[in-house]
């Protein structure tokens, strides 16, 4: 049983982890424009991506 | 054009006579600075819809000077575009040149929508938690014990915290308003169940005891917050999809100073007096009297009118009237405050004021179901206090029963309803602005029709045009070509496939007609006093009408008809069918009123009303005991979409009206209203079956949980099952779909005489 003193918190801080980046997913506005992103993959950018 | 201009699902047929460029000074105001120098305009693109249009877009407003960087957002069907210095990039004529309508978008309108990330974070913190509980949670039902069990409830209890805190406050802050000012609503019975779960958990936890409920009441918070996320994000879709059609407000007007100097004023700024420039093809922004210039006006949306109205000096004019062939120079004589659109905001504002409040079924069934429940756990903690004696028992008795019925499938019941039936409303160019509107549309037992633009689409269309010698017609319609008035559009429609012809000069005559002159004769295309100045010398009587003639005699003449909206007949029997009766109001005259009375079978109408005329008529409906859904477009009929207890609007409605009305159907086909209607009502018969099945569930649970078998497994698999089972239901709605209304024919288009009569 004392495999679970660092099994719980490496399964929380794992977590955690996905949490924190979809928050951060969110915050830099990658979910605002879900069907562009859809789309946007079909474009042929021969330069480097725009700004 | 581009690949996919027309088409595309929302493309909105706005080209008639409300499209207006934006001018230069217009984008500016509309702009806003993001730093640096830099200022960010957004505008509405409603035609952009695939990958091709990002590029083309994107790399044409790149590509202008001055333009920092542009980016298409496909969601949202909106273009921002950073820009520098002071004058304006050409950025709304380059997209023009692609074929793409532009729009201003108003920022104010469009703030960041701060709610739904709010929510969006709330279900991922829940989420999680709920998840990692859960995990634990299965290992302790699986036979977990001792320390191990200690350990695993009071990691638990740690995880909760946050998420109650966080991802909770939405139910909490909620059900306190609700409470605060005596009333009852959904949040209440979750919040109670939510915080009381996790106190009596926490007790158990401290004192080693076998039962948590941390599992419980957080994937309870995650359930529901799912619920409302997509309740959310499908109002929201309407909203901006609403949003973003034109603007019909006019947003400014070039002002004349004295000794010729000109100034672009926002529309609040104008004060009376001052003289204003109006150019074809722009909406006067303030109530005024014309000083110089003649024109024609399209009053459409604000008096009903369906032909447009001829103007000369010394006509008095109110705001939002598009001014169509000639440029028109007017003295303010009102401030927007005071002007004819504020106008009917202040009576719409004072309609909606007098209109009963609508109580959702969903804070009705709490209203009940609350004190219900609350008693129930307390007559349950009494009797085992009496029973047994064993407060602890007693208590966890208790808290069991609040938990099990804590109303998660309730809770969810109605709003997945209302998120499915929106989607399917959505599906077919009809926005929901919040659930309670398909409640309201539910009830319904009358129907009031506006006339112009409603039922008719309040574009005149060529009706005799197979009689017209069809080169005449060609010629006709290369001259109509010139001009913005609504006949004329009509009639260039029919221009010939093979080349244009050439004219060595074409000058329109505002509130007269267009002049061509061709290898020396003169053609004219108008009213028919101007056009034939020949005296009569055959037997061309007649009087009015739009005539062509050569050198002053007739060569043609045109009849034209208001069209009626595609499927309006058959949108009516629909209704007639569904048990609401028809009735029609307009501010138009009782002539055009009867002919499409009588082309749509519509017994009752009224004609010639005021504004206040129609929201009196809707009142009159409301006090004998009718539930009365408007249906309008104009300016007029926005205190009536007030007044009544639900309204529709179609796409092309004034600005003013789209807002205040509950639902907006962006397709031409009247039949979006019987399939709104049908879409409602089924829609609060799945609710109520939902909410029946969660009465079902509660009848079967409350007895278990009164006895005390509850246990933590138990409670989680009778909330998940009952949940699910709510969804299930709801989901059936899509099955419900009626082919006969879906495949919305436009092939039955009919029209009536306008009673086109310029004198």
């Amino acid at each position: 049983m004392t495999t679970l003193i660092y099994l719980i918190p490496v399964a929380l801080f794992l977590g955690a982890l996905g949490l924190s980046g979809f928050l951060w997913a969110l915050r830099s506005g990658q979910y605002e424009d879900l069907d562009g992103a859809v789309e946007r993959i079909l474009i042929d950018q021969d330069d480097k991506p725009g700004r | 054009m581009s690949c996919c201009a027309p088409g595309a699902e929302l493309a909105l047929d706005l080209t008639g006579t409300t499209s207006v460029l934006p001018s230069g000074q217009e984008i500016r105001l509309a702009s806003r600075f993001v730093g640096d120098g830099l200022r960010q305009t957004d505008l509405s693109v409603p035609t952009v819809h695939c990958a091709a249009c990002i590029q083309t877009i994107e790399k044409a407003l790149g590509n202008l000077d001055r333009v920092e960087s542009a980016r298409v957002n496909l969601s949202t069907k909106r273009v921002s575009v950073r820009w520098r210095g002071d004058e304006v990039p050409p950025f709304v004529r380059a997209l023009g040149r692609l074929g793409y309508q532009v729009h201003l978008f108003d920022p104010e309108l469009g703030g960041k929508n701060k709610t739904l990330s709010e929510l969006i974070r709330a279900v991922a913190v829940a989420g999680f938690a709920a998840g990692n509980i859960m995990l634990l949670s299965v290992s302790v039902w699986s036979g977990a014990e001792g320390a191990t069990r200690d350990l695993f409830h009071w990691v638990s209890a740690l995880i909760a915290i946050p998420a109650l805190a966080f991802a909770g406050g939405i139910f909490f802050r909620s059900a306190w308003n609700a409470l605060r000012h005596g009333r009852m609503n959904m949040d209440v019975p979750i919040a109670v169940g939510m915080s009381l779960a996790y106190a009596m958990s926490l007790y158990e936890t401290i004192n080693h005891g076998d039962h948590a409920y941390f599992d419980a009441s957080v994937s309870l918070l995650f359930f529901l917050l799912i619920g409302r996320t997509l309740d959310h994000v499908m109002r929201e879709r309407a909203r901006t999809a609403v949003n973003g059609l034109s603007q019909l407000a006019a947003r400014g007007a070039m002002v004349l100073r004295g000794e010729g100097a000109r100034d672009y004023l926002p529309v609040a700024e104008i004060e009376p007096g001052m003289q204003l420039l109006i150019a074809a093809g722009e909406r006067i922004p303030v109530d005024g009297k014309i000083i110089r210039g003649s024109s024609d006006l399209d009053c459409s949306l604000v008096s009903g009118e369906s032909t447009p109205r001829n103007v000369a000096p010394g006509v008095p004019v109110q705001a939002g009237v598009l001014n169509l062939t000639g440029s028109l120079t007017i003295e303010a004589t009102a401030a927007a405050k005071d002007s004819f659109l504020a106008e009917m905001v202040r009576l719409m504002e004072a309609a909606e004021g007098g209109r009963s409040p609508y109580r959702r079924i969903a804070d009705r069934v709490s209203a009940l179901y609350a004190p219900v429940v609350h008693l129930t756990a307390l007559i349950t903690f009494i009797g085992w206090m009496v029973a047994v004696g064993d407060w602890h028992l007693a208590m966890t008795t208790a808290i069991a029963v609040l938990i099990i019925t804590c109303p998660c499938a309730l809770g969810l019941a109605v709003p997945i309803v209302q998120v499915v039936a929106a989607r399917r409303l959505f599906e077919s160019g009809i926005m929901v602005k919040d659930g309670s509107a398909m409640e309201r549309l539910a009830t319904i037992d009358t129907a009031v029709f506006d006339k112009t633009g409603t039922l008719t689409l309040g574009q005149p269309r060529l009706v005799n045009a197979s009689s017209i010698d069809p080169a005449v017609l060609a010629i006709a319609a290369d001259m109509a070509a010139h001009s913005r008035h609504p006949f004329s559009r009509a009639v260039a429609g029919f221009a010939a496939a093979g080349g244009q012809h050439k004219f060595d000069a074409v000058t329109e005559h505002p509130g007269f007609g267009i002049e061509a002159t061709v290898t020396g004769s003169i053609w004219r295309l108008g009213r028919r006093g101007w056009a034939r100045w020949k005296a009569l010398t055959d037997s061309e009587s007649g009087h009015g009408g739009t005539v062509l003639t050569k050198d002053g005699g007739i060569v043609a003449s045109f009849v034209f008809e208001d069209a009626l909206r595609p499927d309006a007949r058959a949108g009516l029997a629909q209704l007639n069918d569904a048990g609401v009766s028809v009735e029609m109001l307009s501010g138009d005259t009782a002539d055009a009123c009867g002919d499409v009375a009588r082309i749509l079978g519509i017994d009752r109408f009224v004609s010639a009303l005021l504004p206040s005329g129609k929201a009196e008529r809707i009142e009159v409906l409301t006090k004998a005991g009718h539930k009365v859904l408007m249906v309008g477009d104009g300016l007029n009929d926005s205190p009536a979409l007030g007044a009544a207890h639900v309204s529709i609007a179609p796409a092309t409605a004034a600005h003013v009206g789209r807002n205040a009305a509950d639902f907006v159907f962006l397709r031409e086909s009247l039949s979006a209203v019987p399939l709104a209607l049908d879409v409602s009502r089924k829609a609060r018969r799945l609710i109520r079956q939902n909410i029946a099945i969660a009465i079902i569930y509660n009848a079967v649970a409350v007895p278990v949980a009164i006895l005390g078998h509850v246990t933590p497994v138990i409670a989680a698999v009778a909330m998940s099952a009952s949940s699910l089972l709510v969804i299930g239901n709801a989901l059936r709605l899509h099955r419900f779909m009626p082919a006969e209304l879906t495949r919305a024919s436009s092939a039955t288009r009919s029209g009536i005489r306008s009673s086109a009569r310029p004198s």
